[in-house]
């Protein structure tokens, strides 16, 4: 019973770390969706920002510039999606994933230099007094400053999108470019700006990932968050508030993972591997149904889910 | 193109299943790799230097051209396994995982069951393969029909779990204890290796693509199931209607992609490996799902564009060996020839 607890609030304070990056990720596409995209590119904004991020910050000595570069990255590469999904009407799906593999191959190139560099990147900053409180407070407020930052975008991302004009026209794009059009509105610009957008988040996760969390740059280091990013907005029905759930899910399916490799539980460490992967596909079915009436009718030709 | 136009209309987004025109196709090639050699200009090397090493190492020799043929081997079955859901209108990306379940599966066969005889282990090996990854794209299809959880995503994600599964058994029950702790399993006796072609690393797994392509294609085209295949992809309702069994086409079509990434695990493992281990494909999943959407979903066209991704990927083995790039950075070119391929592409007018 005590290592049981031992487990459960030891995933606990492992679960906001590993879900930083992924939330990010999670808003950044939550934003494209909402404008009516879907960018499986994500995975690669991602390794963008991760390597891009790493090697500025070994080159600059500044993880504030390294984070800049990170989201530039990221952003960069969503562009080359925004450019042939709407202006050369490619599928969506095939682009998404075609841009991941093309970021891991800029990325393998660029950062394998870098491998063995050392960074002193983004250090925990504790919050007076609320630091101090037991469990919750150790979890949640001895963090890096990407993930109090992380926490405020939820809600200010769900008011953004709620009760300002630039979120409803977002929203109006999402959910049909021909009466956001008649409205006034120019789709092709917001779905730019919403896909850059999307692509400067995935970035700043990756950038997170590898200047908070990991402190190293390796191939391939976000290994499918960015996929998971794209179930997480699926599962959290496009809500902000939603996908925070989801992400602090995934992170602590990975804190719980390494708690049982921790306590030397008699599995194999890659079946606790699999843990992530198996319990975001696990919530997605269990909530598929309720988060298929949410889908922006923009999206519908592209993920459709019923046979 | 008519008839992917009406596809388009119906169903909103393009699957275009028509070959685009070979003129268009060569010029969007010979764009990307005019861009991947600015690229490789602006990193310092000398393009006209690596395209030649690139050309010699592939198609200028006996041994290139062997390799390249290899390599099509698995693109062509993982390429199929993304063509054929692609045609009742299901998108596969999970080639990847189901490939790598089959070379688990096959390799099961070869290590614990004695066939005793080559043509009885090799065909066994093959179906345990095909099954494998028939099943574990099944879950994908299984959690869309009965959960409604979108095939792009599950599919993808379980590509980890399954690269983890097979980490499972290579770095535990099934290590060679003779192995000096690597984590692999120990060799395929003689009967479970395809036998090599012509004194090559080329194998007799080669007669799977081959089959393979000639049954989709008469499939697809000459018979009334494949007819019906299309016009499931192209508009699920109006099909239903018809009277066409669409969720039975929905699923077979997922269980025969995913069997056909299992066969490309098995030549794997019994063709070039002779025994399993950790990273076995290296994106050969990934490749085939590739070829498959530069091709525009026909089988035929796969054979062209899966030859092209082989030459560039063992040039990039060339490069890589040579010192002049890591292998990986070929896949900077694989992206920018889809891209570009598909970037080309006439225009269909929405009406929506």
């Amino acid at each position: 019973m005590s290592t049981f607890w031992l487990v459960l609030s030891g995933s606990l304070t492992g679960a906001v770390g590993p879900g930083i990056s992924v939330l990010y990720a999670t808003y950044g596409e939550l934003i494209t969706e909402r404008a009516g995209r879907i960018n499986l590119g994500t995975e690669g904004s991602m390794l963008m920002g991760a390597c891009f991020g790493f090697i500025a910050t070994v080159e600059t000595g500044s993880a504030s510039l390294g984070v800049l570069a990170g989201m530039v990255a990221g952003s960069g590469l969503s562009l080359i999606l925004a450019y042939l999904v709407i202006y050369r009407d490619t599928n969506q799906l095939a682009t998404g994933f075609a841009l991941t593999l093309f970021g891991a191959g800029i990325t393998a190139y660029a950062g394998r230099d870098y491998v063995d560099s050392t960074i002193g990147g983004l250090n925990p900053i504790a919050i007076p007094l609320l630091s101090e409180i037991p469990e919750i407070g150790k979890a949640l407020f001895r963090q890096d400053i990407l993930a109090y930052i992380a926490y405020a975008l939820g809600p200010l991302l769900w008011v953004g999108l709620h009760y300002t004009r630039l979120g409803l026209s977002l929203r109006a794009v999402g959910e049909s470019i021909d009466v956001a059009f008649a409205a006034g509105r120019n789709p092709q610009v917001i779905q730019i700006a919403a896909i850059a957008t999307g692509g400067a988040l995935a970035g700043l996760g990756g950038a997170q990932l590898s200047l908070g969390l990991t402190h190293t740059w390796s191939e391939g280091m976000t290994v499918g968050r960015g996929f998971v990013a794209v179930g997480l907005v699926i599962f959290g029905m496009w809500s902000p508030l939603r996908a925070m759930v989801g992400a602090f899910l995934f992170g602590g399916a990975i804190g719980l993972q390494l708690q049982l490799q921790t306590i030397g539980a008699p599995v194999s460490p890659f079946i606790l591997d699999m843990l992530p992967y198996l319990i975001i596909l696990l919530v997605m079915a269990l909530w598929s149904r309720s988060s298929a009436r949410a889908m922006p009718e923009g999206l519908k030709g592209v993920l459709k889910a019923t046979s | 193109m008519e008839y992917g136009r009406t596809l388009q209309q119906a169903q909103g987004f393009a699957i275009t299943l028509t070959a685009p025109p070979i003129a268009r196709s060569v010029i969007a090639i010979g764009f990307a790799f005019a861009v991947f050699a600015v690229f490789l200009a602006i990193i310092g090397r000398d393009p006209v230097e690596a395209y030649t090493k690139v050309f010699e190492g592939t198609l200028g020799s006996k041994v290139g051209l062997s390799e390249v043929g290899v390599r099509m081997i698995p693109f062509v079955l993982t390429g199929l396994a993304a063509t054929i859901p692609a045609r009742v209108g299901l998108i596969n990306v999970g080639g990847e995982g189901q490939l790598y379940i089959g070379a688990w599966a096959a390799t099961g066969v070869a290590l614990y069951f004695g066939f005793g005889h080559i043509w009885l282990m090799l065909p066994a090996m093959a179906v345990a393969g095909f099954i494998g990854g028939a099943l574990w794209g099944g879950i994908a299809i299984l959690l869309r029909n009965w959960r409604n959880v979108n095939e792009v995503i599950s599919t993808l994600l379980s590509n980890y779990v399954a690269i983890l599964f097979v980490n499972v058994f290579v770095f535990g029950a099934w290590k060679n204890p003779a192995g000096f702790g690597y984590p692999y399993t120990s060799d395929f006796a003689t009967e479970a290796i395809l036998p090599a072609v012509a004194g090559t690393r080329l194998h007799l797994g080669l007669v799977l693509p081959v089959l393979a392509i000639i049954a989709t294609f008469l499939f697809l085209s000459r018979t009334r199931w494949g007819a019906n295949m299309r016009a499931v992809g192209g508009n699920p309702e109006a099909a239903r209607r018809r009277g066409i069994p669409v969720v039975r086409y929905i699923v077979i079509a997922m269980l025969v992609g995913g069997g056909l990434a299992g066969l490309a695990g098995m030549s794997e493992v019994a063709g070039i490996q002779h025994h399993l281990r950790p990273g076995i494909s290296n994106n050969l999943g990934f490749m085939g799902f590739l070829a498959s959407w530069m091709a525009g979903h026909n089988p035929v066209t796969l054979i062209g564009t899966c030859f092209l991704i082989a030459v560039i990927v063992v040039g990039g083995d060339v490069l890589q060996f040579s010192g002049d790039l890591p292998s990986a950075a070929m896949l900077i070119l694989i992206g920018l020839v889809l891209f570009s391929i598909l970037g080309f592409r006439r225009l269909e007018r929405k009406t929506e």
